[in-house]
């Protein structure tokens, strides 16, 4: 499956600038490991030493929250678009 | 004039000069303004506060702006009201509210966070600020950004209460509905903020903004006579205000302000329909399952609170608990509260009124304690929640008068 992965400004650094990457991935699971081995370092800046995601950090798929879904094991499918944003305050 | 250090990762530590900043760039982790808290506790004294205009910036030293602020000057030093009429509703002999309801410029407690975000726009000078909100935040920061010469970008659920959209659209910001509740919105700020040079008030502006609520603390503690009350209840949508009433009240000890070192339990108060802090309080963790709000408690609907860890911690820590009220619930409180103390509170207070009301049933709060609760917006901007009906006309004739009353009435 190919998709377009969001990336915020926080972790441009890692895909040398760029706002958004494709990838070929089945799962969340794939799009983060697939985006470590092109940018090595990506996965551990968001994820703890455990594997899960940081407290701070949200996944959508579609505008869906992954925490909705199946966490890293929601299955994506072709075209659809990853967002990783970092959680903000609010009301 | 500043006292500010350095922002401060709340997770990993990590600091950073005083710039816009969303987050921890490495971790992620909220950022925390750290104070030279030795260097004011020399300027800032009880006499010193007293001597200043009635304004959250009575406790200046302790907000972090660099220069004069420019907007939001009547901000703050709202009433304290002793409330015995609803004490002896509740059954609670020492009952004060912090009626925020009528905070200048918009009514609510988000005047006192706009205030400061506002000001510290115009000290990185600029152009243009905005927010994601649930309204009153919406309201506030327009009009403060109208009043300091600034574009600004509302973006809002598109189900908010009428009032509260007509509320932000008048002072001339731009206001952008998003279909979607308020974590879509603020997803979206989000990435607005990434692109555009803008200061968004509840993102980049965010260690600065969420400051402003701890002067709610410090107006308590001054009111009650320099001291902290024994229990607060406050209502939480991101989980942002209790921590920083908290702090608030932390620091005054902290700075030798307080006159003694009364422990201070914090109560969170959600609806039922959106209660992601209340569900990890009671599970007895502060890890947040995130929740898709139903609530007419609209200005609390935010189903991933991004402060809710830190809250479900600090309350048990403090000796305190939570609670939530569901929709009915919540109206009936906004009318206890009107027809006890004269106030009209919005949904929000309803949650907070209806909550007490459980916590003192299940005696977690004391028929003794001194008690504040945190009244946090008007009445007047969520009219739309409330069953309200207005009566049938009459002829003015006294007849007519009586017939209406159902023969003639005998005051009680």
């Amino acid at each position: 499956m190919s998709l377009k992965v969001v990336i915020p400004t926080p972790l441009r650094k890692y895909t040398n600038g760029a706002d958004s990457v494709e990838v070929e991935a089945a799962t969340v699971q794939d799009v983060l490991n697939s985006l470590d081995s092109k940018y090595p370092g990506f996965r551990a800046s968001i994820c703890d030493e455990s594997g899960s995601l940081r407290r701070f950090i949200n996944i959508y798929i579609n505008g869906e929250d992954v925490r909705f879904l199946e966490n890293l094991a929601t299955p994506v499918t072709d075209g659809a678009e990853v967002a990783i944003v970092p959680a903000i305050s609010g009301g | 004039m500043g006292f500010v250090k350095a922002l401060k990762c709340r997770e990993c530590g990590r600091e950073y000069p005083v710039k816009l900043l969303a987050g921890c760039e490495e971790c992620f982790g909220p950022l925390e303004v750290d104070y030279d808290y030795d260097a004011i506790a020399r300027v800032l004294t009880r006499d010193v506060i007293a001597s200043r205009p009635k304004s959250i910036w009575k406790y200046r030293e302790l907000l972090p702006l660099e220069s004069e602020p420019v907007v939001g000057l009547s901000t703050g030093a709202t009433p304290l009201v002793r409330a015995n009429r609803l004490g002896r509703k509740l059954g609670i002999d020492n009952l004060y509210l912090k009626n925020d309801g009528v905070n200048s410029p918009t009514l609510s407690f988000k005047d006192r966070v706009s205030a400061v975000a506002i000001n510290k726009a115009l000290e990185f000078k600029l152009e243009a600020v905005g927010c994601a909100s649930t309204g009153n935040l919406a309201n506030s920061v327009a009009a403060n950004a109208a009043a300091a010469g600034l574009q600004s970008f509302i973006l809002i659920p598109d189900n908010l209460e009428h009032s509260k959209v007509a509320a932000t659209s008048i002072y001339g910001a731009r206001l952008i509905p998003v279909k979607g509740n308020y974590d879509a919105v603020n997803r979206l700020c989000s990435q607005i903020v990434d692109r555009y040079p803008w200061g968004f008030v509840n993102v980049n502006l965010r260690p600065f903004y969420a400051e402003g609520s701890k002067t709610m603390g410090y107006e308590i503690a001054e009111q009650l006579g320099w001291r902290a009350p024994n229990a607060i209840v406050i209502p939480m949508a991101g989980g942002s205000l209790i921590g920083k009433v908290y702090k608030g009240i932390k620091e005054l000890q902290k700075i030798g302000l307080l006159k003694d070192s009364t422990a201070c339990r914090l109560y969170g108060a959600q609806a039922a329909g959106c209660n992601p802090i209340i569900d990890a309080v009671k599970r007895g963790t502060r890890e947040i399952r995130p929740v898709k709000p139903n609530t007419i408690a609209k200005s609390l609907a935010i189903g991933n609170p991004a402060d809710g860890y830190y809250a479900a911690g600090l309350i048990p820590e403090s000796g305190g608990w939570a609670e939530d009220a569901t929709d009915p619930e919540i109206v009936e409180g906004i009318q206890l509260l009107a027809e006890t103390e004269g106030i009209f509170t919005e949904t929000a207070g309803g949650v907070t009124i209806a909550v007490t009301k459980k916590l003192l049933q299940q005696g977690r709060i004391k028929s003794d304690d001194l008690t504040v609760l945190a009244l946090t917006g008007n009445g007047l901007k969520t009219l739309d929640a409330l069953p309200l009906e207005t009566p049938q006309a009459i002829e003015p004739k006294l007849a007519a008068f009586e017939e209406a009353l159902g023969g003639i009435y005998h005051v009680a």
